[in-house]
């Protein structure tokens, strides 16, 4: 069973700030959502609370930037680019201000619907010049995203796990490289965020139909490593699936077809996620089955890419962890 | 550094450089040189604390965007001295406003009258829209609303650093129609940040023409007050005005000064443009020639012999 850790990001990033002068936790009214009230709580005077006013947060945190300061924002990722886009270019990406945009609720992890799920967030940031792009897959990646970011000359773009989050490595992020999480020669599977999680569920079924899984995370989108990327490409017989909580346009589906293209390299890929649509509110276990998000559908896809059915169905993955949309740790669910 | 010339003084020496340039160019920010020429004069030359400048009085040629691949970049700042803590800091939040802003450079003796010359060409760092690499200033404000945020984000990262010098913003009445002015505002407040000071040119126009008729904001001065700061409202071409506006006590909130302004104030001939002032292209030979000999004769100069 894995294990789940509580507020991962909490912890974390308390213990990452607490005490550096330099840095300075930023709020826009989504505090306890985005796990720091307990360092507002704890330490007020490195913390400032903006109101629900993005465009002139990010500004703002400019204007930090500029006099030296390490801004971490915190709110949900698609407050933090959709409405304050032109601040977060004029006044941040431009410039290269080390401001850290930590996004919480990525994609479908939200009940929120439309209004709160940044779908597109990896399409935009990857067509940011001076943007770094982290996304984190698991606790210890959670745990790990503060120091990674602050690592980073310029901005970083963070999709930040919340809540109850399962523990599936046991090494920190290494920005600028990926993890291979297992080894075979007959399909590449590359996942980044809540995908692992799915892709690994589907890994025992396959390999006991026969197949060789090369399984791939990715917790750092931009800068990425193409070489490492395509050796893994040359390194399977029948091609490449791509599974991401994020539209196929522009993520990591499109960054691997990139890099292939760049290449020359003719293999297949299957790219899964959400297909030029909008979803809707929902639990994350609902939304990932309805949009072809879940290991099944990385089972599918693998079916499709190897033209053979192998009659997994669900009773065949490993078991899914099922979240209650109302928990302690996350009250509102929002 | 002080100037050896009074506020007054700079002022016209603004304008003739923007008439100038204008008139050879065939168009220009006339107005803006009309409305706002005795705030820059007076920031410039008399309030502002700034330290010698720390670039060649000529401008360099652009030399690239930021980006990790470019670690000599640099910024126009340098032509308002060192950001060191005990110097003044100042934004042109308008950064249409460039051609006034470099004209107040040369006045002040920041930077050398070819460094207009470079205005708008191809390869150079003097950019129409003043940007972030353009001399005199630090941060990119060519989309209106931004340059107030920025500048209350500096103002209270330097005042956690103990630094003496305050942050200064140099905003246009149009930017209120932009929703960040008020977040920035109510922020500043909020935070106590009273190390920040903006000068509003209140000329009432914008692109279309007069902000009345293309979207009335009504009474500046209350909205800014209700919003937490301390807001005093003078003639724009009082430089006396100006020197006591400043003196407003504002414990714990931002000052804004706004200076109510005529657009087509010392070239009184603009007004036949009146509402459509915001970029002053001739719109014909005849018209070029009489704004030259009108506004010469009103700028104590002779018009310009710009066909050669």
């Amino acid at each position: 069973m894995v294990e789940m850790v509580s507020r991962p990001y909490a912890a974390a990033f308390e213990k990452f700030a607490a005490g550096n002068p330099d840095i300075l936790c930023l709020s826009a009214d989504l505090t306890s959502s985005c796990e720091v009230d307990g360092f507002r709580d704890r330490h007020p005077d490195q913390f400032l609370s903006l109101g629900m006013a993005e465009q002139n947060m990010m500004s703002f945190a400019g204007g930090l930037g500029l006099a030296g300061f390490r801004p971490f924002i915190h709110t949900f990722g698609v407050f933090m680019y959709r409405r304050p886009y032109d601040q977060l270019m004029a006044s941040v990406a431009y410039p290269r201000r080390k401001v850290r945009l930590m996004g919480f609720l990525p994609g479908v992890t939200t009940p929120g619907g439309m209004t709160h799920q940044s779908i597109e967030d990896i399409a935009v940031m990857r067509s940011i010049p001076n943007m770094t792009i982290l996304e984190t897959g698991d606790a210890t990646e959670v745990e790990s995203i503060c120091e990674a970011a602050d690592s980073i000359d310029g901005p970083v773009w963070c999709r930040v796990l919340r809540g109850s989050v399962p523990r599936l490595f046991d090494t920190p992020i290494k920005v600028g490289e990926m993890r291979e999480l297992s080894a075979g020669d007959d399909v590449l599977v590359v996942t980044a965020g809540i995908t692992t999680e799915e892709a690994m569920r589907a890994r025992s079924a396959l390999k006991n139909a026969g197949l060789s899984i090369r399984h791939l995370h990715l917790h750092t989108i931009k800068p990425f490593d193409a070489k490492a990327l395509l050796d893994h490409v040359g390194s399977v017989r029948h091609g490449v699936i791509t599974l991401e909580n994020h539209v196929t346009e522009g993520g990591i589906g499109s960054l691997v077809a990139e890099t292939m293209a760049d290449a020359g390299v003719g293999k297949r890929l299957i790219r899964l996620g959400l297909k030029d649509t909008y979803a809707h509110g929902g639990s994350r276990a609902y939304l990932m089955r309805y949009y072809g998000l879940d290991a099944l559908a990385l089972v599918r896809g693998v079916e499709d890419l190897v033209g053979e059915s192998f009659g997994i169905d669900e009773s065949d993955l490993d078991s899914a962890r099922v979240e209650d949309v109302h928990s302690l740790v996350k009250a509102e669910a929002l | 550094m002080r100037n050896s010339k009074s506020t007054e003084e700079v002022a016209l020496g603004i304008r003739r450089r923007v008439f100038e340039h204008s008139i050879r160019n065939n168009g220009g920010y006339l107005s803006q040189a009309c409305s706002a020429g005795e705030q820059l004069a007076w920031l410039y030359n008399e309030e502002l604390n700034l330290g010698a400048p720390t670039l060649p009085m000529v401008p360099k040629p652009f030399e690239g965007v930021p980006s990790p691949q470019n670690p000599d970049y640099h910024t126009g700042a340098g032509y308002n001295g060192p950001a060191t803590p005990e110097f003044d800091r100042l934004f042109i939040a308008p950064a249409h406003y460039a051609l006034v802003a470099y004209a107040t450079l040369i006045e002040v003796g920041r930077m050398a009258p070819e460094g207009l010359a470079m205005f708008n060409k191809d390869g150079s760092s003097v950019e129409m829209i003043g940007a972030e690499h353009s001399p005199g200033m630090e941060v990119h404000n060519g989309t209106l609303g931004i340059g107030l945020s920025t500048a209350a984000g500096l103002a209270y990262g330097r005042r956690r650093r103990g630094d003496s010098g305050r942050t200064w913003v140099f905003m246009s009445d149009g930017e209120v129609q932009e929703g960040q002015t008020w977040e920035a505002v109510q922020a500043a407040a909020y935070h106590g940040i009273d190390n920040l000071y903006a000068i509003m040119d209140v000329n009432d126009q914008q692109c279309d023409g007069a902000m009345s008729s293309v979207m009335d904001v009504g009474d500046i001065r209350t909205k800014f007050n209700d919003f937490g700061a301390v807001c005093v409202e003078i003639d724009g071409h009082d430089v006396d005005a100006m020197r006591e506006a400043v003196k407003e006590p504002h414990a714990g909130k931002p000052l804004i000064i706004l200076a109510r302004t005529n657009p087509f104030n010392a070239m009184p001939i603009l007004e036949e443009r009146f509402p459509r002032l915001h970029y002053v292209r001739f719109k014909s030979e005849d018209e070029r020639q009489r704004m030259n000999v009108s506004i010469a004769k009103d700028l104590g100069i002779e018009p310009i012999d710009y066909a050669h």
